[in-house]
């Protein structure tokens, strides 16, 4: 076997013996990240769950109140921007350096507009008086208390995923500079791909949040 | 109170409690003894003689592997359905318990009687007589223990929560809040005394003779003006509420409900979260405006408008406190 | 190896000086080495709110510190010992060192990874220590709301921050053993020839993996409750309180078996070493491990029977916490069988794996106890529960991090620590721990309630005599932090298998070369094979 640590790269790091072993290293570690993370959401998920089920009726005009239509444009900003994504891992599979640059840009204009629609939405929070707080109030409903559970809800959700969005957004900048500095090539993409499979999870979460929050008992009937 | 090493036992349940405990010791004392016995008797059997021995490597026994997997098993197994079995015993409160309503608060216990005395740190109920709790807290989560019953229950703010007892000694017994409460917690104690049926009944009726608990609930009812919707012939635009505890409620959403005493404290304090079948969510939530100790006021009078409870509590009519207003 | 030679080798100890050189280093064994200095540091600290704690109820009345004091003692003392000391114990130092080592591979997959783990923590640190400064946090280390979001005047924000951080460091280095184990495997190096402690650590890196991140979210609820009047947990809202119990014991009860999962990892290889026999039953009790980390994630509900939790629900917990108490009871078994006809060497990590097999046992069977609905609901939050989990967390994984360390300090520094001292030490503690928390289980059972820092005077006597244990116990953790300094400039030199072991880490110098192995082993035959190691054959008499 290898006799002395090779001279290192970064294709292949001193502690590896192979670039296969390392790529694979890397995505195994990748993967296990997002299962933790999964775990972190699935806590919330979990706490909406059982306040969903405890008060149905209140969730439900809660749910009405949102704006399901910025929810759509979002949805659909996330989806176009994981797209863009894939198609900028597969320029660096390639090693087509500025595709890739095209294509993380674009990803993360995408990543900037949801995130500016995200805040046009809190924005109208606040001014709606819907932020759990004294000054709360929620229009239809004399439940206040548990109007502001699922106003408490919805901000730590869309909150977290937000700040995911923004750690995402910060990547996607040291992506594209490392980029342009030449860091990657065909035979070394690997921080492109696993940047990318995290951005699809940030995607996924939003999936899961658009219906959980926005739709359920979109039509249901006003008690 | 001297020192001792074993808790004194006054309820019906301790003995129950300590002859579990008993056959579990057993079980431990068996494996301790069994362990420390064979590690022990290997380890001076087989010392190392020369730092250069070599023993026969043995690579197990499949056998051996089921059998310590498989009676250990059993073992717990039998563990788990008495330990479940007398659990269930102290989670039952039979249906002829004398009913007490209990409010934590830091760092005090509040503890009211039906026939309407109220104590704080002290309970005072009669020998051979099971006791029901019903409990709420007004700020942080307490926990309601008292170590010679062998009974503790959690006391959480928003919701209620039971336990009982049935003392078999008479005497003076620990009361302590074993859910760390904050800076006080180690003074929320306090003392049960167990009486003579006889001292007990000399002692409620030397307690200021206020009203019953549900003739505070009424006088409440009255005073937060219910009965403007709440009539009582059903006319009103809410529902009437003779009859109520017990029953079987259907609501607007198509589901039904019992209606316990959580069911009433939830319908005083989030009207909306349960509206009955064929009203409107008319009714203001009264969060704020009753303490605890009013809900359980209002509970109580609400309880006494059913003549024949069926559930879980028969106790005012056994007592002949209170009757139909 | 001949010892002259050992000196002029490069090793990872020589290979660079100054603060540079360790506070940048991407050596695992260096990085062991810095992770050891800052929880010997968080165990320090933790030991001296202990002794307070134990001072303190010498007097029933309260006299030596106020209530508010006493309770941020006891607060302080259960997040330092857990986060900052207990759950990094073993893995970030001992497994750091040698998971890589012993399955052949010249560092983690993750080496950067790791040193930021440890920065994380030391953050992590530096804001609980915070914390404790500017005035301590009172809520107890479960954090239970109401209390800590709504009502504590303390620095819980502080303090859960310092958890959160600390978190990643345990998830981090779970995730770096996770990949290691499965990626960086010597050629010929089988799962099933892993030594078991491999598979603990394999086993504890799914619980920091899986549960840790759960703690996380539900810290930064409270926080965020606290903070930004979010009310997820808010009873005057609506919210559930006992909701946060079960997020918070989701993570808790788990983290029990972080800290004790690699400390039976340690066991399996003193117990093979020092009797010099293959472990009995070895695939048993590698799925042992693994089955500990499933199903302790099913059993977190049994530390809510009094909660306000269905009786089902209680009833459905008691069940699953016994399946779980199988697989531990069968790790004692096998490592008990494993001394059968072996040749059993009283060296000092013997004698501390004597004693973590006697305090565990207690611990476990305890455990029996608590996990029973019928006696729980009398003994939990009282001093019984209190007993129960230090004789798993101390008498348990600390007893195994002491033995680990004894046992491996040879190959992390290159030196014998002394051995009489060394067997005064594990008898001192044996005997203090044991004088601390029995009489614990009696006064728990008695109705003593946890967290008191006034109590009534029947239990007096019962508290000075823990409290006299106690100062045994100090005397006995002393001890090693004095010999094992000494050791290192005059204690005798190793060489590279002074115990006659066969794990990979033993075929390398004493301390190791910067990566490890001069070439990297290939690996023929299973572990704890001593055959190999042992040339000529004496048999047991």
């Amino acid at each position: 076997m290898v006799s002395e640590p090779h001279v290192e790269t970064l294709a292949l790091r001193e502690q590896f013996d192979t670039a296969a072993q390392q790529k694979d290293a890397s995505s195994l570690g990748m993967w296990i990240f997002l299962v933790t993370e999964v775990m972190f959401f699935g806590g919330m998920f979990l706490a909406y769950t059982v306040y969903r089920n405890m008060y149905p009726a209140v969730f439900g005009a809660a749910s009405r109140s949102l704006n399901a239509t910025l929810g759509a444009i979002n949805t659909a900003v996330l989806l176009c921007s994981s797209f863009t994504m894939v198609l900028a891992v597969r320029a660096g599979q390639l090693g087509r350096r500025k595709v890739v640059i095209i294509f993380l840009v674009l990803t993360l204009i995408l990543g900037m507009v949801f995130l500016g629609v995200k805040a046009f939405e809190w924005n109208e929070k606040f001014q709606e008086h819907h932020v759990p707080g004294p000054a709360f109030h929620l229009e239809g409903t004399p439940q206040q208390g548990e109007a502001q559970l699922f106003f408490s809800l919805y901000f730590a959700m869309t909150g977290l995923h937000a700040l995911h969005m923004v750690i995402g957004a910060g990547l996607l900048a040291l992506l594209i500079y490392q980029t342009y500095k030449g860091r990657f090539s065909a035979a070394y993409y690997t921080p492109i791909d696993m940047i990318g499979l995290y951005w699809h999870f940030v995607d996924i979460v939003w999936i899961y949040l658009f219906p959980l929050l926005y739709l359920i008992d979109r039509h249901g009937v006003k008690p | 109170m001297g020192f001792r090493l074993f808790p004194e036992q006054a309820s019906t349940l301790a003995p129950q409690v300590d002859h579990l405990l008993f056959f579990l010791l057993a079980a431990a004392a068996f494996f301790t003894v069994a362990i420390f016995g064979a590690i022990f008797y290997f380890a001076i059997r087989y010392r190392r003689r020369s730092d250069r021995e070599l023993p026969k490597a043995i690579h197990g026994s499949v056998p051996l592997e089921i059998l310590w997997s498989v009676i250990p098993f059993g073992l717990t197994m039998v563990m788990f359905t008495w330990g479940a079995s007398v659990y269930f015993t102290g989670r039952s409160a039979p249906a002829d318990a004398i009913q007490i309503d209990v409010v934590a608060k830091q760092w005090m216990w509040k503890l009211q009687h039906m026939e309407g005395p109220r104590e704080i740190n002290e309970l005072h109920i009669p020998l051979g007589r099971p006791i029901k709790l019903t409990m709420t807290s007004e700020d942080v989560i307490h926990s309601f223990f008292v170590p010679a019953f062998r009974t503790k229950q959690d006391v959480v703010p928003g919701s209620y929560s039971t336990t009982w007892f049935q003392p078999t000694k008479t005497g003076k017994y620990h009361l302590f809040c074993a859910e760390y409460c904050g800076d006080r917690h180690s003074g929320m104690t306090g003392w049960i005394y167990v009486m003579q049926p006889e001292d007990y009944a000399a002692w409620l009726s030397g307690e200021t003779p206020g009203a019953t608990l549900a003739e505070n609930g009424r006088k409440l009812f009255q005073d937060l003006a219910c009965a403007n919707c709440h009539k009582p012939d059903g006319s009103g635009r809410c529902p009437a509420l003779a009859g109520l505890f017990g029953s079987t409620v259907s609501l607007a959403d198509g589901t039904a409900v019992t209606a316990d005493e959580a069911y009433i404290r939830e319908s005083i304090l989030r009207p909306a979260a349960k509206v009955v079948a064929g009203y409107q969510p008319l009714m203001p939530t009264f969060q704020g405006q009753v303490t605890e100790e009013g809900v359980l006021q209002l509970v109580e009078y609400i309880k006494s408008l059913s003549p024949e409870p069926k559930a879980p509590s028969q106790s005012r009519d056994r007592q002949g406190a209170v009757r139909n207003p | 190896m001949i010892t002259a030679a050992v000196e002029e080798q490069q090793n990872y100890l020589n290979a660079g000086y100054g603060l540079k050189s360790w506070l940048l280093t991407k050596d695992h064994k260096r990085i062991a080495l810095l992770y050891l200095a800052t929880i010997t540091f968080f165990f320090f600290i933790g030991g001296v709110f202990a002794t307070l704690i134990r001072i303190e109820l010498l007097s029933p009345h309260g006299n030596l510190v106020s209530s508010d004091t006493y309770n941020k003692l006891f607060t302080m003392h259960g997040v330092v010992m857990i986060f900052f000391f207990l759950i990094p114990s073993i893995p970030a130092t001992l497994g750091n060192f040698f998971l890589p080592m012993m399955i052949g591979a010249r560092d983690l997959a993750f080496p950067k990874l790791n040193l930021l783990s440890w920065y994380l923590l030391v953050i992590g640190g530096l804001f609980a220590i915070f914390a404790m400064v500017a005035g301590g946090v009172d809520t107890g280390w479960t954090f239970y709301t109401p209390y800590s979001t709504t009502y504590s005047n303390t620095w819980v924000v502080a303090t859960a921050l310092g958890i959160f951080i600390a978190g990643f460091s345990s998830i981090l280095t779970g995730l770096n053993f996770i990949v290691t184990v499965h990626r960086m495997r010597a050629p010929g190096m089988t799962w099933f020839r892993m030594p078991l402690f491999v598979w603990a650590h394999y086993a504890t890196a799914i619980i920091q993996v899986l549960g840790t991140p759960v703690l996380a979210v539900t810290i930064v609820l409270v926080a965020a409750e606290r903070l930004l009047h979010l009310g997820i947990f808010d009873p005057a809202r609506g919210g559930d309180p006992v909701l946060f119990q079960h997020l918070f014991w989701f993570y808790s009860h788990p983290a029990v078996y972080i800290m004790i999962l690699p400390a039976m990892g340690v066991l399996s290889e003193l117990v093979s070493v020092f009797s010099r026999k293959r472990i009995f039953g070895y695939s048993v009790v590698a799925f042992s491990s693994v089955a500990i980390a499933v199903l302790g994630f099913l059993v977190w509900g049994h530390h809510l029977f009094v909660s306000g939790m269905s009786l089902y629900a209680g009833m459905v917990f008691s069940f699953l916490s016994y399946f779980v108490a199988i697989p531990s009871a069968i790790k004692v078994f096998n490592w008990t069988a494993t001394l059968y006809k072996g040749s059993i060497s009283y060296a000092t990590p013997m004698l501390y794996a004597f004693g973590f097999i006697g305090l565990f046992t207690i611990g476990g069977l305890t455990g029996l106890f608590v996990a029973c609905l019928g006696i729980d609901v009398h003994v939990t939050d009282t001093y019984f529960v209190v007993a129960h989990f230090h004789y798993i967390m101390v008498g348990g994984a600390i007893m195994a991090y002491l033995g680990g360390l004894h046992y491996w300090w040879p190959k992390m520094t290159g030196r014998m620590y002394p051995e009489g001292w060394a067997k005064l030490s594990a008898l001192v503690i044996f005997v203090g721990f044991n004088l601390t928390f029995f009489p614990q289980f009696i006064l728990g059972y008695l109705g003593m309630p946890r967290r008191y820092h006034v109590y009534p005077d029947e239990f007096q006597v019962l508290h000075v005599l823990s409290t006299a244990g106690a100062s045994v116990l100090a005397v006995g953790y002393m001890l090693p932090i004095v010999y094992f300094a000494w050791s290192l400039r005059y204690g005798k030199l190793a060489g590279s298998n002074p115990w006659k072991a066969t794990g990979l880490e033993w075929t390398t110098a004493s301390p190791p070369p910067p990566h490890n192995f001069d070439q990297i082993p290939v690996v023929t035959h299973e572990a704890y094979d001593y055959s190999a190691v042992i040339d000529e054959e004496v048999p047991v008499g």
